[in-house]
């Protein structure tokens, strides 16, 4: 073993300690040993001693596989080959703990025995095989029923909220879509084909666990168009104080419903007289605070679907983005079929224009909406924006010309035709 | 050579899904938080549910994930699950089973948490571990700050939940760019051509494309067949080592790390926002990094001292004012802190008399 005197610096304190934990498998393979050693002389250095991947994979796949190599081979051969295995997850990150002791033992055997639980996109990261392994590995896998995750300019592997198994405020099943729209784009999961990496995260509701509005191109956020049901007696049990804040994920003893429900309103839609809560629901802009605080007394319409948002991304290149409403309100039942046909629209429009490693909200930008909104057939709606625009160099088209004569709204589906 | 599988997908989630979890899925009514890190759910079929909300490092062994397989077959019914900032979950049916639980959480070091007004665990990304183009170690600073914060793991002592993330470089893989507060490694250093290596290993055309602010042309020397950057364009993103190794940007001494806070993703009544910039550079500062510590605490305590009740960081910094904000924080504003990338920027600029003195 090599000796690691600043990583041992962090064994001690309350929180896991990740190098306590390496040390253990440390002890068991040597790989890991001079993955350790390799750690340990980064913070000696203060710089990576990884280098560039170079083009690994299975057979058949262009993603899932990250190349990975040490650039000090001779002191830690063990590094020498280091890839990753991405492992596409189950929808929100459930397990038996039987499938999951497969999983382990099929890395202990092709693998460093160090992973991820779970890398950012959601994948299961294992860390660190050599080049001979990795068909192995990937055969013991899908015996097992496991395939690899995305990589690359690929569809990369879709996650999700719990939504509807164990939680109130689920929209649509986005265990369920997770798992079709993830079936459905195999292949551009598996083989890179995109201008670059196209993401898809499935958040129930607009508290929006998953974070879709950041850090997934296509963003779908569940929401409800009826009325928020109101238990009266419940909303008399929180002013009360018998019913705690937030179901009691607070400090606070004591909902006072005028100042901490109807005055932080977004859209003040509520009233309070002491005895009923009134909500003007055609104002409301679902922003879930007033059911966030009253859990038990407030519930969501059953009027049910999804918002899709699309572009967010990291600030490489253009600056980081959000995602921006595109379709503000879709039915989402199984199979889905609305969801796959607008997605694989957008891919569509994309792959044909979009430069190499242009993300999808980037070509947006350089482009403009109504080049997004006219391929894949969605008309303009005030959802779609915060606020029109402050300048008058808006284009018009000979189409919209002709649409004018002919008494047709250029605006509708009938006027997208150029 | 058997027949080959592929393209099979994930397992389908149903085969994963707890008994109580499967019978009540879609029927849940409500749910409470009944001490920091249990959550109950309750069905309309009057079943129950409480899910045990347990940190991990996230950079695991499978021996880990074993012991956490015992703990689940022991007191989960051999189910349990991760969340998306990387905690565990464990099941359990009857709140009696809770304290034989705890034990054998807290025998193996693990704490319980994460739920409601808390700091839960920080989204991260490799850093040193893995990635070949990080400012600073991810893990090891992850480990640091959550020592520091752990009081607020545990607890709901906070006027809102406080969401961390942390990104090893600018690529942000940890997609910290809508956190409370975000830890941001950066490079600061233009990008050294290695001429002799370029030629063999780089595509010139997709290189120069890598740039964002068009700092890289072709080295007019063409014998030499590779490029020339224009340093005073460069804002170190590394974007053209990612296309290029030859045009590595790594420094040990200027790297560092900046702190960027007010982001957010959920609408609750403010929309979706962005990080913004804090702090611009914190030295890199092995293993422990204390100035890191210390500067993530100092935010998180005058934010808990100042926020009214449910705001989140940056609706109390859109409150009091970034003016006010680096002033209680004792923060320097600088010229790095005054946006001047691409168009985005004027946006960020003052047009009103709306500021404090």
């Amino acid at each position: 073993m090599h000796k690691t005197p600043l990583l041992d610096q962090l064994e001690s304190g309350p929180w896991p300690s990740f190098v306590t934990d390496l040390k253990r498998a440390a002890a068991k393979k040597p790989q890991t040993a001079d993955l350790l050693g390799l750690l340990e002389r980064s913070y000696v250095d203060k710089i990576t001693h990884w280098k560039h991947g170079g083009i690994v994979g299975v057979l058949g796949y262009g993603s899932g596989i990250i190349g990975r190599y040490t650039d000090l081979p001779d002191e830690f051969p063990g590094c020498e080959h280091f890839h990753t295995i991405r492992v596409n997850h189950p929808s929100a990150w459930m397990y038996t703990t039987k499938a999951l002791r497969e999983l382990m033992d099929i890395w202990d055997e092709h693998g460093s025995s160090v992973l991820n639980m779970h890398g950012s996109t959601g994948d299961i990261i294992f860390l660190g095989t050599r080049t001979e392994e990795l068909e192995p590995c990937f055969a013991k896998l899908t015996e097992k029923g496991w395939d690899l995750g995305g990589s690359g300019s690929a569809f990369r592997s879709p996650s999700c909220c719990i939504g509807p198994a164990r939680c109130e405020w689920a929209m649509y099943d986005t265990l369920e879509a997770c798992y079709e729209l993830t079936q459905e784009f195999q292949f551009d999961l598996h083989r890179p084909s995109y201008p670059y990496k196209y993401k898809l995260k499935l958040s129930g509701c607009p508290n929006d666990c998953v974070a879709a509005v950041a850090r997934a191109d296509c963003s779908v956020i569940g929401v409800w168009k009826d009325d928020i049901r109101i238990d009266q007696s419940a909303v008399q049990a929180y002013a009360g104080g018998e019913l705690k804040p937030r179901g009691g994920a607070t400090k606070y003893d004591k909902l006072d419903i005028q100042k901490d429900v109807v005055e932080l309103c977004p859209t003040q839609c509520m009233s309070w007289d002491g005895k009923t809560l009134k909500i003007n629901n055609r104002e409301c802009n679902h922003c879930m605070h007033c059911i966030n605080l009253m859990p038990q007394a407030l519930r969501p319409g059953t009027e049910r679907g999804a918002a899709f948002l699309l572009g967010s991304h990291a600030p490489i290149l253009e600056g980081a983005q959000l995602s921006w409403v595109i379709v503000p309100f879709m039915e989402m039942e199984k199979p889905f079929d609305n969801l796959k046909e607008l997605m694989s629209n957008i891919a569509e429009w994309w792959s044909e224009h979009g430069k190499n490693r242009e993300r999808v909200g980037e070509l947006i930008l350089r482009l403009g909406m109504r080049s997004l909104l006219e391929a894949i057939g969605v008309e303009p709606a005030p959802q779609q924006v915060r606020i029109p625009r402050a300048n008058p160099f808006f284009f018009w088209y000979q189409s919209d010309f002709d649409a004018e004569a002919k008494g047709r709204r250029y605006d509708t589906r009938q006027g997208f035709v150029r | 050579m058997t027949e080959r599988k592929t393209d099979i997908g994930p397992p389908h989630y149903g085969q994963f899904l707890h008994p109580v979890i499967k019978a009540n899925y879609g029927k849940w009514k409500y749910h409470e938080i009944i001490e920091p890190g249990v959550l109950l759910h309750v069905s309309e079929t009057g079943d129950k549910i409480y899910s045990v909300r347990v940190g991990s490092p996230r950079l695991v062994s499978t021996d880990f994930v074993r012991e956490a397989c015992d703990i689940a077959d022991k007191h989960s019914q051999g189910y349990f699950r991760f969340t998306s900032r990387h905690n565990m979950e464990f099941f359990l049916t009857d709140l009696a089973q809770l304290p034989a639980l705890k034990a054998d959480l807290a025998a193996k070091g693990l704490p319980i948490g994460g739920t409601g007004h808390s700091v839960t665990s920080i989204v991260h990304t490799q850093g040193w571990v893995h990635c070949h183009t990080p400012a600073i170690d991810a893990s090891g600073i992850v480990k640091a700050v959550m020592d520091d914060l752990f009081e607020y793991f545990g607890s709901h002592e906070l006027p809102a939940q406080v969401r961390l993330a942390l990104a090893c470089c600018l690529n942000m893989c940890g997609a910290v760019h809508c956190s409370d507060i975000a830890i941001c490694g950066v490079h600061r250093t233009p990008p050294k051509v290695l001429h002799d290596k370029l030629r063999h290993l780089c595509e010139i055309p997709t290189t120069i494309a890598s740039c964002p602010t068009g700092a890289i042309r072709p080295h007019p020397d063409k014998s030499l067949k590779s490029v020339i950057v224009n340093e005073e364009r460069c804002m170190y993103c590394g974007n053209c080592y990612t296309m290029c190794p030859a045009m590595p940007c790594f420094d040990a001494e200027k790297g560092g790390i900046a702190i960027l806070v007010g982001g957010k993703v959920s609408n609750s009544k403010t929309p979706p926002a962005f990080s913004r910039l804090a702090i611009p550079w914190i030295p890199n500062n092995p293993p422990r990094w204390p100035e890191v510590v210390a500067a993530i605490r100092k935010i998180l305590t005058k934010y808990a001292e100042g926020a009214n009740k449910w705001e989140r960081v940056g609706e109390w910094i859109e409150r009091i004012g970034w003016e006010r904000f680096f002033e209680v924080c004792d923060i320097p504003f600088t010229f790095q802190h005054i946006d001047d990338y691409k168009f985005q920027a004027y946006d960020t600029y003052r047009t009103s008399m709306h500021f404090k003195f």
